[in-house]
């Protein structure tokens, strides 16, 4: 095995066109877990870890750009004001996984369980892409096409997310047996645009990809008191936005949870999501 | 592969697998075997330490990426005569049972009193959640975090 150091971007892309059988590696807390077992022995490592230009983010015109190296420690202290990101960031593993697992793994890894994609789905995000060839943008939802696969071409690395940011409270949910180190069973974003009297709903761990439910988010459009953010939604809106939810997923039954349970999973949280991310609105929160 | 690192103010030359980890060379190379080897897959906190001032899994970071960086571990805490002030707490406080998470929970709670003087429970809970004791002695060790907050350092 060989280690390739890469020290700033241009050295990345140069290394990465060079070595296209070396695996990129950032915080390396996915990859050193097959390392570590022997399930994996690439012939190359490319060490993104040193790349300052991957590690930053910023607001342009309205649109967001979060480097992939952005680890979830750092996402949590300085995104703030994008609430579910940083209870996504939050969600994942330990403190000691967050200083080092960042959000370009977690795009290129590309699990149905990463914590981070239903975040990026419900702002629809398009991943930033970049090789020697030059840089493209390319939605999320045509970037990941399967579980851990992506469009990502051997030359290609990630280099980070970009989206328009979103008129409105949002909030992040996921079902784990316990409250930190856990690989979701089920996860959820939702995100309401204010101004476009939208409602997005993402879904993580119940399909092969990370999904939208459409269904849910036209009936959600349709009975969101949009003029009114004292009034509350009905009881019933609230559990047929759940049950449409649900039928959003296509989730499998797996070590971690049966189909069923997931299913469920997912009705209860998106009801739940609904309902506090409207309380959010009249409070004012985002 | 040849790289250079310092390791608790130590300059530090290794010649390491590429794919080994930082745990395998504090442990293997430089005969530092406070941070503990245990599930290798980040799940256990055994090996926490730091990573130029940032609290890792050792057995998760490549030790390549400790190329240039500072590393921090245990052993760093004491001075040989003396413990550090939560080393004495989690004694006082009889927070060690088998002791193999120990080395582990007291880095991670430094890295936390380091940031947060005065924790609550549950910002405690949090901050140790990446580290598990098998004897379950959770409670002690809780109760050690607080007695090393009430301390003066």
């Amino acid at each position: 095995m060989e280690a390739l150091l890469a020290r700033s971007l241009e050295e990345a892309l140069a290394l990465r066109a060079a070595h296209p059988e070396a695996v990129p590696v950032a915080g390396g807390t996915d990859l050193m877990v097959a390392v570590n077992f022997g399930r994996a022995r690439p012939p190359a490592l490319l060490d993104l870890s040193r790349v300052q230009e991957l590690r930053s983010w910023r607001r342009e015109n309205g649109a967001v750009f979060v480097g992939a190296g952005m680890t979830f420690a750092r996402i949590g202290r300085e995104l703030g004001e994008f609430r579910p990101l940083v209870e996504a960031a939050r969600s994942v593993g330990s403190p000691q996984i967050r200083s080092r697992a960042t959000i370009g793994g977690n795009v290129g890894t590309a699990s149905p369980a990463g914590d981070a994609i239903p975040v990026l789905a419900a702002y629809g995000a398009a991943v930033v892409v970049g090789s020697t060839r030059g840089e493209r943008r390319e939605a999320w939802d045509a970037f990941f096409i399967g579980p851990k696969r992506t469009t990502l071409a051997p030359d290609e690395l990630v280099l980070g997310v970009e989206w328009q940011a979103p008129d409105g409270p949002g909030s992040f949910a996921k079902v784990g047996t316990r409250n930190a180190m856990v690989i979701a069973i089920a996860g959820l974003c939702l995100q309401l645009d204010l101004r476009a009297r939208t409602v997005r709903l993402a879904l993580g761990s119940v399909a092969p990809t990370v999904v939208r439910a459409p269904d849910a988010e036209a009936f959600a459009a349709d009975v969101v008191p949009w003029d009114d953010p004292e009034r509350g939604l009905p009881e019933e809106a609230a559990a047929e936005f759940g049950r449409l939810a649900a039928l959003a997923a296509r989730p499998i039954d797996d070590v971690r949870g049966s189909a069923a349970y997931r299913r469920h999973a997912v009705e209860v949280l998106a009801r739940r999501a609904l309902r506090w991310t409207l309380a959010d609105r009249s409070a004012g929160a985002c | 592969m040849l790289i250079r690192t310092t390791v608790n103010g130590r300059d530090c030359e290794v010649d390491v697998w590429p794919g080994a980890s930082l745990l395998a060379l504090l442990r293997d190379e430089l005969g530092l075997s406070g941070s503990k080897n245990a599930c290798e897959q980040g799940e256990c906190g055994s090996c926490s330490a730091w990573l130029d001032g940032e609290l890792v899994c050792a057995c998760l970071v490549p030790a390549v990426q400790a190329d240039g960086a500072a590393v921090r571990t245990v052993e760093s805490l004491g001075d040989g005569e003396r413990l550090h002030a939560v080393q004495d707490a989690f004694l006082a406080a009889g927070a060690v049972q088998c002791g193999f998470c120990t080395p582990g929970m007291v880095v991670a709670a430094v890295d936390l009193l380091e940031r947060d003087p005065a924790p609550t429970d549950e910002t405690i809970r949090e901050a140790l959640a990446g580290n598990l004791c098998r004897c379950t002695g959770y409670q002690k060790i809780l109760d050690a975090v607080h007695l090393a907050a009430a301390e003066p350092a």
